[in-house]
């Protein structure tokens, strides 16, 4: 294509909490600090900043991106935001990635945000706006009814059971028992998922990941300086984003095109022609329990239809043949809106250096992958890496 | 690797109580937004046919369906739409919920009846063109996917031109 | 190519409203949970000092913005006297309304420090304020103070 290699160099995460008392700047800082530790950097090394943040309105500071950027390391540097609600973490490493690739900077330091605990009643509240204001939002709906729509029409189509897509957040808060970020690992039985609270049938309170604050980040660099810096460059190989319209009740919803389209671009770019061979790993956005089955139908991890069989038959488990959410995904690690997606590939990033520690997953992956979505039901993003 | 020493010291844990309590500072603040979004051709002759009773949608030949909302362009084939026309107040339930939730997550009082949302494929609009519309007059347990539904209106004198002239959509016993 | 349709009378003309119906909470954080409660008890501000790039921020922060350093074991105590480093002067509220008497709003560059403190100035007419013009802190009664910006009630000059 004529662009540059970029890889990824170094990573930093925070601890998530449901509420945490530093402020955004002082969040994004703590994570940005320990990606540049992690591969000796400092802020002299930086030539560009790409920040994500999702909604102003869950920090409730208008124009985040700027608030944010010094904590960020963007002080009097090159910077830009970008935005796609939940899709933010991974089309971070996206945006970073144009940066590098296309010889315009040698490095770039990529931070991903996120403040909910400021929203009061409830940051799901800041979600009625997200809706049409007129042909909508007078029927006061919330996300989780949307998400519970969209559900309710997977279950619909293939006959998949409430029993069944609880073992996604049964493997996963199992998962994140190990990662030091994470805000809800545990031990829980299908029963436990099933017996929690009804939110909005089929949703019980079980099946959805946590409002969280946290923040994420990485280093991106051309190939001359990531050979510098690090024994073990992770290569962006494959990225792709894609978004569908805010018109939500005007398609099927049973499946994400907007993922496969994404996907699609990113499997041509990395030169892949069969995903559930040559992906080893993936890390595919769960915000709730069924989005993980949703997306890797989407991502073509196996056919459509498919995706509880090989849920069932421990494909996805860290000692399957395809593990999916070894991080303990956003089930278990937390749901920081846009740093959820770049702590996901964080856990791409360590796997491949092996470095993923009591998480790692045996056979020594060396392709991966991470997708976020995001928006009304909208966008898709994918990074494919290797090392 | 992550060091999970390290990465405890990066965030400090609250509790919602700490924070009232006022154990750590804070500030509050209510912000005063509020807007007036222009209807435009569209939604304004939708909202206007609603008053009247009736859910009008827009043509897109190339996309072979109604477009409900009515848009002035087709966003899949990026043509300007074609010819206004009626959909019935009559459809089917593509998927629905039913909500335990209010919009700012508080919970359903006891005694009130869940919210059962749903979106509705309305005849004459064409396969999968729905709308987000509550369902009523029905035990939640007793909705199904693929019902047939009909719009229940309030009385003419009550409309004002909004989504919520049509009260809810009831199940037609077949 | 252009829409095809227009509104062609002006009764058609119609706006929904609505709003957006959050409250917000702010954690002041590490550093202005430092900040806010010196202020509510010593009744001083602090500052943050990076020796590297040899500037001391008010208010503090736990990083220096220039070259990344913590900052957190570095918080001094940097008085409650500057000199006014800007100002203008408010006829009208934050609704339009007029004011009864204007109000001065300076931002006090605090001694030996590159941050400052954006606040009213009062015991001085609007014509007597000149750029430079030496300032103190006057804070609310120890026990009225809450660990917020309000704490403080004014900058007056010192002579």
């Amino acid at each position: 294509m004529g662009l540059r290699k970029v890889a990824i160099v170094g990573a930093g995460l925070t601890k998530f909490h449901r509420y945490a008392q530093e402020t955004p700047k002082e969040l994004a800082y703590e994570a940005t600090k320990m990606a540049l530790d992690s591969c000796e950097m400092t802020l002299d090394d930086i030539d560009s900043v790409c920040l994500g943040t999702a909604p102003d309105a869950f920090d409730g500071v208008h124009m985040k991106g700027e608030y944010l950027s010094d904590g960020a390391g963007g002080f009097r540097k090159p910077y830009m935001r970008h935005f796609v609600g939940g899709g933010t973490g991974v089309m971070s490493p996206i945006h970073g990635w144009f940066h590098v690739a296309s010889g315009m900077f040698d490095t770039c330091l990529v931070v991903a945000e996120e403040k909910m605990s400021s929203a009061f009643p409830h940051p799901a509240g800041a979600f009625l706006t997200i809706f049409d204001h007129t042909t909508e939002q007078p029927l006061y709906p919330t996300l989780i009814w949307i998400f519970a729509i969209e559900m309710h029409r997977f279950m619909h189509k293939y006959g998949y059971t409430k029993k069944d897509i609880a073992q996604v957040a049964v493997k996963n808060k199992a998962n994140a028992l190990f990662h030091p970020s994470a805000q809800l690992g545990a031990k829980i039985t299908v029963e436990d998922v099933l017996n929690s609270e009804v939110m909005a049938y089929p949703v019980n309170r079980m099946d959805i990941s946590p409002t969280s604050d946290g923040a994420a980040a990485i280093v991106l660099a051309s190939e001359e300086v990531a050979r510098r810096v690090t024994e073990k460059p992770i290569w962006i190989d494959g990225i792709g984003y894609c978004l569908d319209s805010a018109y939500w009740c005007n398609r099927d919803l049973y499946y994400p095109d907007y993922v496969e389209i994404a996907a699609r671009q990113a499997y041509d770019m990395a030169g892949i022609k069969e995903p559930s061979k040559e992906i080893h790993i993936a890390e595919p956005y769960d915000p709730f329990t069924y989005k993980e089955l949703h997306h890797i139908e989407g991502l073509m991890l196996c056919k459509r239809g498919e995706s509880v069989k090989m849920l069932l038959d421990g494909v996805t488990q860290r000692d399957g043949n395809l593990p999916c959410c070894p991080s303990g995904g956003a089930l278990g690690v937390g749901n920081p809106i846009a740093a959820t997606g770049l702590m996901k590939i964080i856990e791409i990033f360590l796997q491949l250096r092996e470095e993923a520690g009591e998480r790692q997953v045996p056979g020594q992956p060396t392709c991966g992958l991470a997708q976020a979505w995001g928006d009304l039901m909208q966008v898709g993003t994918v990074v494919v890496m290797r090392s | 690797m992550l060091d999970a020493d390290l990465i405890a010291k990066t965030a400090t844990k609250l509790s919602l109580k700490e924070i009232q309590e006022g154990k750590v500072l804070s500030v509050k603040d209510k912000p005063n937004l509020k807007y007036a979004w222009d209807n435009g051709v569209a939604i304004g002759r939708y909202l206007a046919e609603l008053k009247e009773g009736r859910i009008i949608g827009k043509k897109c030949h190339s996309c072979k369906r109604v477009l409900v909302p009515p848009r002035l362009f087709c966003e899949l084939c990026w043509r300007p739409t074609d010819e206004w026309t009626y959909v019935q107040d009559t459809g089917t339930i593509l998927t629905f919920v039913i909500s335990h939730v209010n919009w700012d997550a508080s919970r359903v009082k006891r005694g009130q009846r869940y919210h059962t949302p749903a979106v509705i494929e309305l005849d004459g609009a064409g396969k999968d063109q729905g709308i987000l519309h509550l369902i009523d007059e029905i035990d939640p347990k007793d909705i199904k996917i693929g019902q047939k539904v009909q719009a229940v209106w309030k009385k003419p004198e009550e409309r004002t031109g909004s989504i919520t002239d049509i009260k809810y959509f009831r199940v037609i016993k077949k | 190519m252009a829409l095809t349709e227009r509104l062609q009378e002006t009764t058609q003309v119609g706006y929904w409203t609505g709003a957006i119906p959050l409250e917000y909470v702010y954690t002041c954080g590490r550093a202005g949970e430092a900040y806010y409660r010196n202020l509510m008890n010593k009744g001083t501000f602090l500052g943050a000092r990076c020796e590297k790039c040899q500037i001391t921020y008010v208010p503090p922060r736990i990083y220096c913005e220039r070259c990344f350093d913590r900052l957190e074991k570095q918080y001094v105590d940097v008085g409650d006297t500057g000199s006014v480093h800007t100002f203008t002067v408010l006829y009208k509220h934050l609704d339009g309304t007029p004011r009864d008497k204007p109000a001065i709003m300076a931002l006090v560059r605090l001694d030996g420090t590159d941050g400052g403190v954006v606040h009213y100035l009062d015991g001085v007419k609007p014509e007597e304020v000149r750029i430079g013009l030496r300032v103190k802190a006057v804070l609310k009664a120890k026990k009225n103070r809450s660990g917020e910006i309000t704490d403080i009630r004014y900058f007056k000059p010192v002579a």
